[in-house]
């Protein structure tokens, strides 16, 4: 069977050497959630910012599978940012995402700043953020930067851990 | 941090005995961090590290190197400490 994937409209989104823009949002662990900007991240170290769909959509799964079985959080501190509610991100915690803090942008706000928006097609009055990677140093200049072009998308893991072994 | 205010409140979503302290700490100006638990008493182990005891409110001040819980505690500690009349 042939058909075409769906296309999605071209993200601008920041770019490597771009600086990234900084947000507040809850950020979540496996014991509590409290208000962090992501420069306060940063300051601390490269941050792997990864953007993906609601908690329990497949695609979500399916990246904080391979996330774990690449040990990044080991390497690198890894961030997730989706609108799922601090509950949420608690249970996939739970479940996955070893060792890594999970951003809850339920308004969407963030991927608006980071022009990855995606509307739902079917969930009315639902935007989330479409899968991206951001691979940030110190001063929130982009090292690396992938934005899904096509629904559903996944990133180039070995890219991406190729990146992160320069940072 | 350094940046980071030196009143932690360990809280819990919609408690009214939170927002007790919540409003005391707004009625004296104070800066503090919220960290919000899980609803299940069981889940709350980073509030029994630090306080001894998984219920919430819970403060941490570390102007005074200090944990408490019970907000009734915690309100008579915040009148004494930032109240202005001892």
């Amino acid at each position: 069977m042939e058909f075409d994937v769906v296309e999605l409209p071209e993200a601008d989104h920041p770019e490597v050497g771009d600086t990234a823009p900084d947000f507040t949002r809850p950020l979540v662990n496996e014991a509590f959630w409290e208000g962090r900007s992501l420069s306060s991240l940063t300051a601390e170290g490269p941050v792997l910012l990864v953007a993906h769909p609601m908690d329990g959509a497949f695609p979500a799964t399916y990246v904080w599978n391979e996330i774990d079985d690449r040990e990044w959080a080991d390497a690198v501190d890894v961030v997730g940012l989706s609108i799922s509610t601090p509950y949420e991100h608690g249970s996939l915690l739970d479940e996955r995402a070893d060792g890594a803090r999970l951003f809850s942008d339920p308004g969407a706000g963030v991927a608006e700043q980071y022009g990855i928006e995606h509307d739902l097609d079917g969930m009315a009055g639902i935007t989330e953020h479409r899968p991206a990677i951001f691979l940030l140093d110190e001063d929130r200049t982009v090292e690396y930067a992938w934005v899904a072009s096509e629904w559903p998308d996944f990133p180039d893991y070995d890219a991406v851990e190729a990146a992160i072994e320069d940072v | 941090m350094s940046d980071e205010p030196p009143i932690t409140l360990y809280r819990l979503q919609a408690c009214p005995f939170c927002e007790r302290v919540v409003r005391k700490l707004d009625e004296y100006g104070l800066d503090y961090r919220s960290r919000f638990v899980e609803p299940m008493h069981s889940e709350r182990d980073v509030v029994k590290r630090i306080s001894g005891k998984r219920s919430v409110p819970a403060i941490v001040d570390e102007n005074a190197g200090l944990t408490m819980s019970e907000s009734g505690n915690i309100v008579e500690y915040l009148e004494k400490t930032y109240g202005g009349e001892a």
